[in-house]
């Protein structure tokens, strides 16, 4: 199974050289867009035999998109797709794994209601006379199994293993399909420790025999254990390639963030704030201990009011898992908040909103806006709600309102009466904002709230955040630009792989700080 | 990394346990099998020659028709979607089989164009359901009004079947051995039969159980309802696959409107109103998860003869009227649905 893919013996040991070779994937010129989003701009993509080749970025860097335009899922607007030589256009995930590339996907895609010799084997059943030989079908799966080490009985269902096992079926099917191209989406994402190991030394056995991997993760540890070279993307854009060895950590990470401000620092000058202790007078809120089982490690947080905690990591690092919880969107399993000395359930939003908490979600268009609504109704949405649906605000009331905040917020264009889809991000981010600010939280969690934005409509955002927690609003602040949480927050707590590892006074702390707290190996003291 | 999952690499479990949950997947036939023994034991107290031979193959001879639709049935249920025409394409096969016939057109030409009428109106409800993402339950009902409305365009009452084909499959017993009876009157010697309907349904089992279990297309079925997005990245034939089902689907209503015009000799445009809800009853009965992805097709046969059984009780017992089967087959349902639920829930 792995020994009849063209084979580099003579790369030395794997990690080092790769051989002097033509790339089994090139990909070149790639673009895909989807309604209203550029996903992919003229990316280049290429992946030799024998190598662990990672893909890094973002989230929204486009690196699924990239992984699907590969498989045959997406079909690509421009560009071209070249597999061992030949140009390739799939129209479906079956013809590309006719022509060698296997992919396992981050959520485990194999039907889990049949055998593990079923998954293995499905669509390319061995057959006599027509009729599917389950006898030889066992028997193969057996062998596939047991060249990875996996010695599970190929007549059990799927169902009964563990998502772990699971994951290592779906290997063996990319496997046994003479795989030339192994594509790894996410597949560490629910294994614990000993069973990445296990994984690692499977990839290492595939890659030595000559396949190609392209392996996705959000971890920078796995990332630099397994990998030979890496591509970075960003905005749906090529960063750059590197082999790992010549990519040290923090350039990585500085590279998948991206420098675009210079441009804003200018427009700054007003708003950097020093690091005044804010903690007298007792905490806002306070939590303890507090965590969810397979969402975030328990962490503690203190909140104080006019007091702006920043949290800072990489996607999948826990940030809005942890604002989530803040907020009642997910319920804690352990652990237990206060709130001004009291303590309280955050069982749902409902009760978040009856202790003045409001939360800003990070996906504006799916969990805050209405676009089909005017601005005037997304703005007092979350104050007619908090009074009730029967005691609707009166028309006059909603026109006032209305009026302030879009004159407060600088809302273009000024009607109130313009539909929210009509408007640019930045607009539809200070809509939503205008809407929590409506009911006078006393704690407001902002999630990512300048992504996607222009950098004018970030600086006036970030402007509003500085005053408002100067009048005495607790604000938690979560962004992917670090430069920002810095700018922004009096304390920054850092986030690692769904744990709150650190927690810093912003007191002449700088960008680099941080990066190499996230950075550090697992197990170093931050 | 404190949480540990079950040791995932290596001997999980010694093998002795290994091979009885190789069993597992088959409990929920095996309480199909169970109640169906309870059921046959308490008529058979309860009621004299309830478990005569004949009795016991009427429990065939008189539901020839369900079964089959209950097969095409099972294939639709097993992707996860559902079909609700079945009951009105099988009379709309039944009143082109007698309207055709009555118009002098051979028995050898209008047994095939039924099968093709209703195939080709499953294959059109597939690809409604494939194509444009329709939901199979509107589809199907979509489907359903219109095969009933055609039914009743051609002809608005029943037409009578004087073929001498269908009279010979209506009348033609085949005998398998002699018993004799103690009645009143004395000793009587008779003869236990099934119909070549009979045998149709089950040539009809055998096909479905080999396509499902030993054909690539049977395994998609089942690999569609564990997951149907699942399936497509495995690189299946999904969107084939799903559009057969109905057409599966068809074809099998079509036969079975065929099988019924042989039982009563006569084409009828208001037959079977309400038989897909016995179809998915049975199937449910029969072990088939809803859901789609695990159940047989045996299981689905068994429980269209726990079905027979209960219409048997009436039959013997004149107390009982339509109304207590109803309520009977009601609760078979609700009780098979609860044991699904349990054993998916202690699965996981």
């Amino acid at each position: 199974m792995l020994s009849n893919t063209q084979s580099y013996a003579d790369s030395p040991d794997g990690t080092g050289d790769r051989p002097v070779a033509t790339p089994i994937v090139e990909m070149s010129g790639i673009s895909i867009s989807f309604p209203g989003v550029k996903a992919l701009q003229n990316v280049a993509f290429r992946l030799f035999p024998g190598e662990v080749h990672s893909l890094m970025g973002e989230n929204g860097a486009g690196k699924s998109t990239l992984i699907k335009a590969l498989t045959g899922v997406y079909t690509i607007d421009s560009g071209s797709i070249r597999v061992a030589g030949n140009d390739v256009l799939f129209s479906g995930p079956g013809e590309a794994q006719n022509a060698g590339i296997a992919t396992v996907y981050q959520e485990v895609n194999l039907v889990t209601n049949l055998t593990v010799a079923e998954n293995i084997m499905l669509g390319r059943e061995p057959r006599r006379f027509g009729m599917i030989d389950w006898r030889a079908m066992r028997k193969h799966s057996r062998k596939v199994l047991a060249d990875l080490n996996l010695d599970i009985d190929p007549g059990s269902l799927l169902e009964s293993h563990s998502i772990a096992v699971q994951q290592l079926v779906a290997i063996a099917r990319a496997v046994d399909i003479n795989a030339q191209v192994l594509v790894l989406d996410e597949p560490t994402s629910s294994l614990d420790a000993r069973e990445v190991g296990e994984l690692f030394t499977i990839i290492r056995k595939i890659r030595d025999s000559g396949v190609a991997i392209l392996f996705v993760s959000h971890f920078l540890d796995q990332v630099y254990e397994i990998s030979d070279r890496l591509t970075v993307l960003r905005n749906g854009e090529l960063v750059s390639e590197h082999l790992v060895h010549d990519l040290p950590r923090i350039d990585l990470i500085s590279k998948m963030i991206g420098k675009d401000l210079a441009a804003l620092d200018e427009l700054e000058e007003g708003t950097k704030r020093e690091a005044t202790e804010r903690v007298s007078g007792g905490a806002f809120l306070h939590a303890e201990g507090v965590g969810k089982t397979g969402s975030i490690k328990p962490y503690d947080l203190e909140i104080h009011p006019g007091e702006v905690v920043g949290l800072a990591g990489l996607l999948g690092s826990g940030r809005t898992e942890l604002a989530r919880l803040l907020y009642g969107a997910d319920k804690n399993d352990s652990g237990a908040i206060t709130i001004k000395g009291e303590p309280v359930k955050l069982r749902s939003p409902r009760i978040a909103l009856d202790n003045k908490i409001a939360f800003a979600s990070e996906d504006r268009k799916a969990e805050g806006l209405i676009g089909d609504l005017t601005v005037r109704a997304n703005i007092v949405l979350a104050m007619q709600s908090e009074r009730g649906w029967l005691r609707q605000i009166p028309r006059k009331q909603q026109d006032e309102l209305a009026e302030k905040y879009i004159k407060a917020l600088d809302i273009r264009p000024t009607n109130p009466e313009a539909l929210v889809r009509n408007l640019s991000g930045g607009n539809q981010q200070k809509v939503l904002l205008a809407r929590w600010l409506i009911t006078e939280p006393k704690l407001l969690i902002l999630d990512e709230p300048t992504r996607g934005i222009d950098i004018g409509a970030k600086a006036q955002i970030q402007k509003l955040v500085a005053s408002l927690s100067d009048e005495g609003m607790a604000v938690v602040y979560i962004s992917a630009e670090l430069e920002e949480v810095l700018r922004l927050s009096h304390r920054i707590g850092i986030m690692r792989d769904r744990v709150k590892i650190a927690e810093i006074v912003n007191q002449g702390v700088t960008v680099n700080d941080i990066m190499e707290t996230i950075a550090a190996e697992a197990g170093q003291p931050a | 990394m404190t949480t540990t999952l079950q040791p995932a690499i290596g001997p999980e479990a010694p093998s002795k346990k290994r091979s009885l949950k190789r069993f597992e997947r088959y409990s929920p036939i095996a309480a199909t099998v169970v109640l169906l023994i309870v059921m046959l034991a308490f008529g058979g107290i309860r009621y004299d020659n309830f478990l005569s031979g004949q009795a016991l193959l009427d429990l065939f001879n008189k539901n020839s028709y369900l079964f089959v639709l209950a097969i095409g049935m099972t294939f639709v249920i097993l992707t996860g979607g559902i079909d609700l025409s079945v009951g009105a394409v099988m009379a709309m096969g039944t009143v082109i089989a007698a309207q055709l016939l009555s118009k002098g057109w051979s028995p050898a030409l209008v047994i095939p164009v039924v099968l093709v009428i209703s195939t080709v109106l499953g294959l059109l409800v597939g690809l409604m359901i494939d194509k444009f993402k329709i939901q199979p339950f509107i589809a199907t009902l979509a489907a359903m009004f219109l095969a009933r409305g055609l039914s009743l365009m051609i002809t608005d009452r029943q037409i009578a079947i004087t073929d001498t084909f269908f009279q010979k499959m209506n009348l033609t017993h085949i005998n398998l051995w002699e018993t004799t009876t103690n009645t009143r009157r004395g000793v009587r010697v008779s003869d236990v039969y099934t119909t070549w309907s009979v045998v149709i349904a089950l040539l009809i089992l055998v096909i479905a159980f080999v396509v499902l279990h030993y054909t690539r297309f049977g395994r998609t079925v089942y690999a569609i309802g564990g997951g149907e997005s699942s399936a497509n990245l495995m690189g299946l034939a999904v969107a084939r696959t799903k559009i057969s089902v109905y057409a599966i689907s068809g074809l099998c209503s079509g036969l079975a409107g065929i099988l019924y015009s042989f039982y009563t000799a006569s084409g009828d445009p208001i037959v079977g109103v309400g038989y897909e809800l016995n179809a998915i009853a049975a199937v449910v009965i029969g072990g088939t998860l809803l859901a789609g992805g695990a159940g047989y097709v045996l299981g689905s046969v068994l429980g269209v003869i726990t079905l027979s059984v209960i219409y048997a009780y009436k039959d013997f017992d004149g107390g009982l009227n339509t109304g207590w089967t109803r309520v009977m087959i009601g609760a078979l349902v609700l009780l098979f649905i609860v044991l699904q639920r349990v054993l998916v829930a202690r699965r996981k």
